[in-house]
């Protein structure tokens, strides 16, 4: 039994490494309040749809896409399953679908700025132009050597996740791409 | 020669380089081999065998001879074409494979002994005695071998790859190239235009001739302007398409900033020198245009005897005259464009040598028909050549020959996918074969579609073709008026006669080398490559394949059709390997995995182990210790006496739910979890699809249908693609959904006999024997975070596994060392934790190491009898429950302070020490402080019916040869009452 | 090397991992002799092959990929879970 009283202090994934501005292009972190894990059962995607948009506003995602604004958003995050950004799940939903708290597990940033795709363009095996992976487009991919989860949340902004324990890498890659575009000015 | 005006070239912009030391100057567009040809230097390299004098040959990146480096120290490009690097202010190359200069190479007595030096040297001359190989003549070999040289120093220039995507890949930016484009761009399909080039056109940059009623050029800059500004159009000069994959996979590598003097500044100092792209196209139009062959006779590699469309480039784009009396030599009409070219700018021509009777007359130049050169002289210059006709031998006083044999459709990248080109005798060259490549067309001249009418059209058309096999469907675009001649051509590929006819420049192989292959029986045309390493060097033989087979065939009787190419295979032009493997040097070679404790374990003195991705503290160095192994010693003494505290995040975690959890569960477990009471933690083991054993770990179940599997931390992810495979494949009938949340909790291990007083100190729960029992779990406060709680042990200790959110992790684990501290307790890294489990003879992927059954670990008991499970029909085949199976034991040493090590194997003492003799290998040791000697887990053939007996440990690496006895592979408290206390 | 995953579309190769032939899974129970011949006794066809990838950098969707072993073309892909290779029910 504890005999004091006292807070555990908290700390980002990105802690310490951002933002960065290399040229046009910014990356900074991102720290939604909370991510958890959607994944309907079987025969449950209606409902839980249904539920969700009752609960948070958005309907589940179709595969590649986003659903809602930046204060809730739905991501598609692989098969059967999706990513609720921001909001803490709705405890009802679990009637529908497993729920797992994922808060602390991705590392999250935004990369901005007119260069933005050229940077992805060094680490990311997907077509990720503005004509071609549009607002509300979503993807799982891999970014270098990691597993990503790639969204487009803005004309010229991209939010990047990957585990947590890869921030240091994720950061590692993202700059030496930046600067490398950067520097062809 | 410079003439004044001429060329695509400014005129009024000098630019400085310098080469072989000596300072010279060209003008802004030109390349180092047109600088250096406007300042008359014709001799710049060396042949790779023979060291003869060399000149250029080429304006292209074919180019064989003009090879030179540039930059200096690990920055140091050898090999780099002066015929495609771009001048710039301060340029400095150097020439290759001379020494002490290329004018006075002292190699070149090679020359001399070449009657001893022919194909199938080197097999002949360094056979045997075969100890020699290593000791002598390979040392020789290598030293004399290669063209240019690497520094030996690690290259710090920056390089980059990158992924692009388009509708339709246009490789080449000639007529047809520009035409696919315009056609494709105009209907908005998603284009990439590639050039190898630094300046669009391709052929049309060196010809004099009216497009649509323009100069050509103007007609050029008129399309690359409409190009530029479509946005579906995306230019890539200085970009050579290197390979072709499946499915409309292409490999290109630009060059960055070859073209720029070195960086100055620090915004430029990321400026990588190459990207290295991979470009995915749905379509690609493949309009690489030719290159032109030369006709071997004697002494045909004399500096100054060029080709005679490289004669023409020079003059027309970058108006160098390559001489002022110049000759062309020629079994086509084409050649004839050159005479004429450079007599409409003044320049003598002596005449052109045809060896055709039908050659086409002129009014501008003389044209000596159905002759032929037979031999050139000159030291470092071509002085004079011998012409050959019916009236017999005569010497013609020139300083540059121009050469065409005919044109070499670049069918490379056709092959790439393992198709053959074909031949076609009427243009005396090999074709593509249709449809080589799916979704590939190929337009113009690599087409063997040679006029410029023809190419433009034929790239249009292109266009059409490709989009609409991609279901776009294009219109056809207006084509501009053009010359239409034709290609009029008679095969000649070697003058006959006597003394060293050059094919190959840059691997020193003449005709009468490809004869005495075939006379020797290498009569396939990838035997006779082999055996006198025709086009074998870094240009791969794009000036001398064809030839060189026609030779053959010629020797062998075939046709050249019979005959046939070698196989081309990418990179189509040297590629760097920095360049492929940019990104992955240093840091980027392979991702790193920071726990979350990773800053605080460094404060407390952590040396870092890397394991997988991951880094973990190995030890903590305290002040006064000097060994890992005191620090280990430590930590384990402090484990097993007070508290220890350790990070475990890195195990693998899968959180699994929903109504069928505790089938997959006993599907993937040999033992039942179906059964596990609520709140509780098993221990389980699972087999892959054919017995053996994959994995183990620990399932908590959190809920009637939540649990949570551990894995071991180098087997996570396969864990997690094997139960993907189990859910979707075997059982998607199964209602269950789980993901990793390996990242989600940071996790702590608090072990040893104070691990309750600092545990129940901490949370705000009650933690005794009722509440927390062994394998026991359940959820916990600690400091106002909702945290999880495992009564679970993997040193034998009373211990428990404290897990929070990761953004708590440093917290937490800075809070359990302030709380261990007082209680003599402390951080432990990865060397104790591994010796407190082999005190407990507890399993790890040295054990499970791909070949070992729950059998051989004495783990049988683990199988339920009362369900089926994955792998366990395999795992009852017979010899995998052989008493004599390699089995696990523990190992002590005979007497104390002997070492043991992993890898050793173990024999019999009265046995010989070989392979049939061999009884089983040592899996894993440490230095016990609780028991003060060595002890070892291992694998040995009847091992628990050896209890007691003695078994000699060789381990020829480590130079230790020790006996051992054998013993149970619980070393410490075989009871188990400590870990339950 | 390039393919088409049903639910992330075109992806090179790099994403994919490759287990081996897609052949329907015996009964647990079905004894070592029908277990032996599903792992250890496979085709090696020079032509179409029914075979399993795994989307692994992606979705994670395990694949059924009929692939010309030679040309190396993709005839077809479908998610591995509607291609009936699912286990065969225990005899016991």
């Amino acid at each position: 039994m504890a005999e004091t009283e006292m807070q555990l202090a908290a700390k980002s994934p990105c802690a310490g490494l951002l933002p960065l501005t290399i040229g046009d292009v910014t990356l900074t972190e991102d720290t939604p309040a909370a991510m958890t894990l959607i994944a309907p059962y079987k025969g449950q995607e209606k409902p839980l749809s249904d539920a969700l948009n009752a609960a948070h506003g958005m309907g589940f995602p179709a595969p590649n896409r986003a659903t809602g604004n930046a204060e809730a958003r739905a991501i598609w995050f692989g098969r059967a399953q999706a990513l609720l950004v921001g909001p803490v799940a709705d405890p009802k939903l679990a009637a529908h679908a497993a729920l797992t708290d994922l808060s602390d597990g991705w590392a999250v940033v935004r990369l901005e700025g007119a260069h933005a795709e050229e940077v992805m363009a060094r680490l990311v095996p997907i077509d990720l132009r503005p004509q071609v992976f549009k607002r509300g487009h979503t993807a799982r991919t891999e970014l270098q050597h990691m597993m990503a989860s790639i969204t487009r949340i803005g004309p010229k902004a991209l939010q990047i996740m990957v585990f947590r324990s890869f921030a240091d890498t994720l950061v590692h890659d993202l700059k030496r791409a930046m600067e490398a575009v950067a520097a062809r000015g | 020669m410079r003439i004044a005006g001429k060329g695509l070239v400014s005129h009024n912009r000098t630019v400085n380089f310098s080469f072989n030391g000596k300072d010279y100057m060209g003008l802004e567009g030109d390349t180092l081999a047109s600088a250096l040809l406007a300042n008359d230097v014709h001799l710049v390299g060396r042949s790779f065998k023979y060291h003869r004098p060399r000149g250029i040959l080429t304006a292209g990146s074919e180019e064989p001879n003009a090879l030179v480096s540039t930059g200096k120290g690990a920055a140091r490009d050898p090999n780099i074409r002066a015929t495609q690097q771009e001048l710039f202010e301060g340029l400095a190359a150097q020439s290759q494979n001379c020494w002490p200069s290329v004018e006075r190479d002292v190699m070149a007595v090679n020359d001399l002994a070449a009657p001893f030096l022919g194909a199938g040297f080197y097999y002949k001359t360094f056979m045997w005695p075969a100890p020699l190989w290593e000791k002598l003549y390979e040392p020789i070999i290598r030293r004399a071998a290669g063209l240019g040289a690497l520094s030996g120093a690690a290259n710090k220039d920056p390089y980059e790859k990158a992924f692009a995507f388009c509708d339709l890949l246009v490789i080449g930016s000639g007529p047809a190239g520009l035409m696919a484009a315009l056609t494709a761009g105009r209907a908005g399909a998603d284009v990439i235009l590639a050039e190898d080039d630094s300046r669009m056109g391709g052929r049309l940059l060196a010809e004099v001739e009216e497009v649509d009623g323009k100069p050509v050029h103007v007609w050029v800059a008129e399309a690359l302007a409409e190009l530029e500004a479509m946005d579906n159009v995306r230019l890539m000069p200085r970009t050579a398409v290197t390979g072709v994959y499946d499915h409309g996979t292409y490999s290109a590598l630009e060059r960055v900033s070859h073209h720029l003097p070195p960086s100055q500044s620090l915004k430029t100092a990321h400026r990588p020198r190459e990207c290295f792209w991979r470009i995915a196209a749905k379509a690609s139009v493949l309009a690489a245009g030719a290159i032109e062959r030369p006709i071997a006779f004697r002494n045909n590699d004399r500096p100054g005897i060029m080709m005679a469309g490289a004669v023409r480039a020079y003059l027309n784009r970058w108006g160098v005259a390559p001489g002022e009396r110049i000759t062309v030599f020629a079994n086509n009409d084409d050649a004839h464009r050159t005479a004429r070219d450079l007599v409409a700018e003044g320049v003598h021509v002596t005449a052109v040598i045809d060896s055709r009777h039908d050659a086409p007359d002129s009014g501008e130049f003389p044209v000596i028909k159905g002759a032929m050169i037979c031999d050139s002289a000159g030291r470092h210059r071509l002085e004079s050549v011998t012409i050959r006709s019916v009236n017999g031998e005569e010497k013609l006083q020139t300083d540059c020959l121009a050469v065409s044999g005919g044109w070499n459709p670049s069918v490379h990248l056709t092959c790439h996918m393992g198709a053959r080109p074909e031949w076609n005798r009427e243009l005396a060259a090999f074709l593509p074969k249709p449809d080589a490549v799916p979704g590939m067309v190929v337009a113009g001249a690599a087409n063997g579609v040679f006029s410029t009418y023809g190419a433009l059209q034929d790239g249009a058309q292109a266009a059409i073709t490709a989009l609409a096999g991609i279901g776009t469907s294009v219109d056809a675009v207006p084509l501009p008026e053009a010359s239409d001649a034709p290609y009029r051509i008679s095969p000649l590929w070697a003058v006959p006669g006597k003394g060293r006819a050059w094919l190959d420049f840059q691997n020193d192989v003449t005709v009468k080398d490809v004869a005495q292959a075939a006379r020797e029986n290498f009569r396939s045309v990838e035997h006779m490559k082999r055996y006198t390493t025709q086009g074998m060097a870094t240009d791969q033989g794009k000036n001398s394949n064809v030839a060189a087979l026609a030779v053959l065939a010629d020797a062998t009787g075939r046709s050249i059709a019979e005959t046939g190419v070698t196989t081309f295979r990418p990179p189509f032009v040297p590629t760097s390997i920095a360049a492929m493997g940019a990104g992955a040097e240093d840091q980027g070679f392979m991702p790193q995995r920071y726990l979350t404790s990773h800053k605080a374990s460094l404060q407390r003195g952590a040396a870092n182990i890397e394991v997988g991705l991951w880094y973990r503290a190995s030890y903590f160095a305290k002040d006064g210790e000097s060994t890992w192994r005191q620090s280990c010693d430590r930590e384990v003494t402090m484990v097993r006496n007070a508290v220890g505290v350790c990070d475990v995040s890195t195990l693998g975690k899968i959180d699994i739910q929903g109504p069928d959890a505790a089938k997959l569960l006993d599907l993937v477990y040999t033992n039942l979890f179906s059964t596990l009471k609520l709140g509780r933690v098993r221990y389980g083991l699972m087999l892959r699809e054919d017995g053996f054993v994959m994995d183990d770990g620990t399932t908590a179940r959190l809920g009637e249908n939540h649990y949570v599997m551990t894995t071991t931390t180098a087997a996570a992810g396969q864990v997690m693609a094997h139960l993907e495979y189990l859910t979707q494949v075997v059982r998607p009938d199964f209602d269950v959904r789980f993901t990793s949340v390996t990242d989600q909790w940071a996790q702590f291990s608090v072990a040893g006999p104070k691990a309750r007083d600092l545990i129940d100190a901490l949370v705000d729960e009650d933690v005794n024997s009722e509440t927390f029992p062994f394998m026991a779990c359940g959820a916990i406060t600690v400091s106002g975070v909702a945290g999880r709680l495992f009564r679970i042990s993997f040193s034998g200790e009373h211990a428990y596994e404290i897990a929070v959110p990761a953004r708590y992790g440093e917290a937490l684990y800075r809070l359990l060392l302030e709380r261990a501290d007082p209680l003599g307790g402390g951080p432990y890294g990865m060397e104790a934790l591994n010796v407190l489990r082999i005190e407990k003879g507890f399993i790890t992927h040295s054990e499970i190491n791909g070949t070992v059954t729950a059998f051989d670990l004495g783990m049988q008991g683990l199988v339920s009898k009362k369900k089926s499970c994955w792998g366990k029909a395999l795992s009852e085949r017979d010899g995998l429950m052989d008493d004599d199976r390699m089995r696990l034991v523990g190992l002590k040493p005979v007497g104390a302070m002997q070492a043991l090590s992993a890898g050793a194997h173990l024999f019999d003492p009265d046995a010989t020490v070989e392979r049939v003799n061999d009884l089983g290998y040592v899996t894993s040791v440490g230095f016990s402080p609780t028991l003060g000697h060595m002890i070892g887990l291992a694998m040995l053939s009847g091992g628990p019916d050896r209890m007691g007996d003695t078994i000699r440990l060789v381990d020829h690496t480590r130079g230790i040869d020790t006996l051992c006895e054998v013993v149970n592979p619980v070393f410490f408290d075989p009871e188990g009452g400590r870990v339950r206390g | 090397m390039r393919i088409t995953c049903p639910l992330c579309g075109a992806r090179d190769h790099r994403e994919f991992t490759y287990k081996g032939a897609a052949l329907p899974v015996p009964a647990l129970d079905s004894g070592v002799a029908e277990w032996d011949a599903h792992v250890h006794l496979r085709e090696n066809p020079a032509g179409p092959h029914e075979e399993l990838w795994q989307h692994a950098m992606g979705c994670g969707a395990w694949l059924k990929v009929r692939r010309n072993t030679v040309s190396h073309e993709i005839l077809a892909v479908e998610l591995a879970q509607d291609a009936g290779l699912v286990i065969k029910e225990d005899r016991s």
